[in-house]
């Protein structure tokens, strides 16, 4: 049953990252490519979290953790670079 | 040193006597350390008050949770319905919370409840801006803010 | 058994929930909107899957890193928010423009980044 749920998880996680992939092409601001990214860092957390049930490793937990916390200094970068006068990307 | 400081030391020391530092046993130490607080030093004014809060603590993390599975099944059905019945607008709500800490919770709280997410604080602390999904009535929003408010500020003040 | 029950429930209904932020991120019609989604189901998404790991293992390093992991994703996911909506209000991306009302529009000084609040209109 497990190995069901894992199959489901991957397939979900997968389309939701290409969904995230499509919203941070087409943008069309740099604000929506920064939440589209900052979106794929958290599935990427939850990826990590399925490849450790399914392989039945914990190492890549950490990496999930310093991910989660890289993530937030990215959009707290971005938001900085466009408060002080960045460009938003679409003019 | 402040109760809680006292009441994780004798969490600690239960889980180190009974050499077993598992979160379970760690929960376990903290609940009879709470007790122990409770009873023994009731008559200490800052441990009252520790003993009244501690419950409202518990309270406040099963609203919120409660809110987060809500939230997310409310977001869920605005991601498959088609978006032409969506209200959105960004309003302004009184906010009465004055220190840091209060206000992040308040505002990170607001953010993972059913609708609202919170966008700014005014500058002179004032007024917390916050975008809705659905602008039903104002005033039912504002109600609704300033009672999470009070459990909030119950705990912090 | 009732183990694995649990986490394949909590894996399934976690993943569905990032899922779900994925969909809407990508058919809101505004930036604010794709926030709703990407903040709180990315967050309990991730959350459910951490909490499958935990459940999973049942081991107490395991559970310390998931436990850190769920609470720095309840703790910077908002303030994540925070930070790129007030970021997208100076550059004036452009909003939905079916919304109702706008507070906040007009409200930061460009120069001076201050924010003001609505008692600013009736006594200048």
């Amino acid at each position: 049953m497990l190995e069901g749920a894992l199959f489901i998880s991957y397939l979900l996680l997968s389309l939701a990252l290409l969904c995230a992939l499509v919203r941070l092409v087409r943008g069309p601001t740099l604000p929506d490519r920064v939440v589209a990214l900052e979106l794929m860092a958290s599935l990427t957390v939850a990826f990590i979290g399925v490849y450790a049930l399914s392989n039945d490793r914990t190492a890549f937990l950490d990496v999930a953790m310093v991910l989660a916390l890289t993530a937030f200094l990215t959009a707290v970068g971005f938001a900085r670079y466009l408060e002080k006068g960045g460009h938003r990307g679409d003019q | 040193m402040s109760p809680l400081s006292w009441n994780l030391i004798l969490a600690l020391i239960w889980a180190a006597v009974t050499s077993n530092f598992s979160g379970a046993n760690l929960l376990v130490g903290f609940v009879l350390g709470y007790l122990i607080l409770g009873f023994a030093l009731r008559d200490v004014p800052d441990f009252a008050r520790y003993r009244k809060k501690v419950p409202g603590l518990f309270l406040l993390l099963g609203h919120f949770l409660r809110d987060l599975v809500v939230s997310n099944l409310r977001v869920a059905y605005d991601v498959l319905t088609p978006t032409h019945y969506m209200r959105p607008a960004v309003v302004a709500v009184p906010l009465r919370a004055k220190t840091d800490g209060a206000i992040t919770i308040l505002a990170n709280m607001i953010s993972l409840t059913p609708g609202t997410l919170s966008l700014d604080v005014s500058s002179d602390r004032s007024v917390l801006y916050l975008h809705v999904m659905y602008l039903d009535n104002e005033d039912d929003l504002r109600e609704q803010i300033r009672k999470l408010e009070d459990r909030v500020l119950a705990l912090l003040e | 058994m009732i183990n694995d029950l649990l986490v394949s429930v909590m894996l399934v209904a976690g993943t569905f929930f990032m899922f779900l932020a994925g969909i809407g991120v990508l058919r809101m019609p505004d930036l604010l909107m794709r926030m709703h989604a990407t903040t709180k189901a990315g967050t309990l998404g991730a959350g459910l899957v951490m909490l499958a790991v935990a459940t999973h293992f049942l081991d107490a390093g395991v559970t310390a890193r998931t436990l850190a992991i769920i609470l720095f994703i309840l703790l910077t996911a908002p303030v994540a928010a925070h930070a790129i909506g007030r970021a997208a209000y100076f550059v004036g991306v452009p909003l939905w423009d079916k919304m109702l009302k706008d507070d906040l529009k007009h409200r930061y000084d460009p120069d001076t980044h201050i924010l003001g609040n609505p008692d600013d209109d009736k006594h200048p």
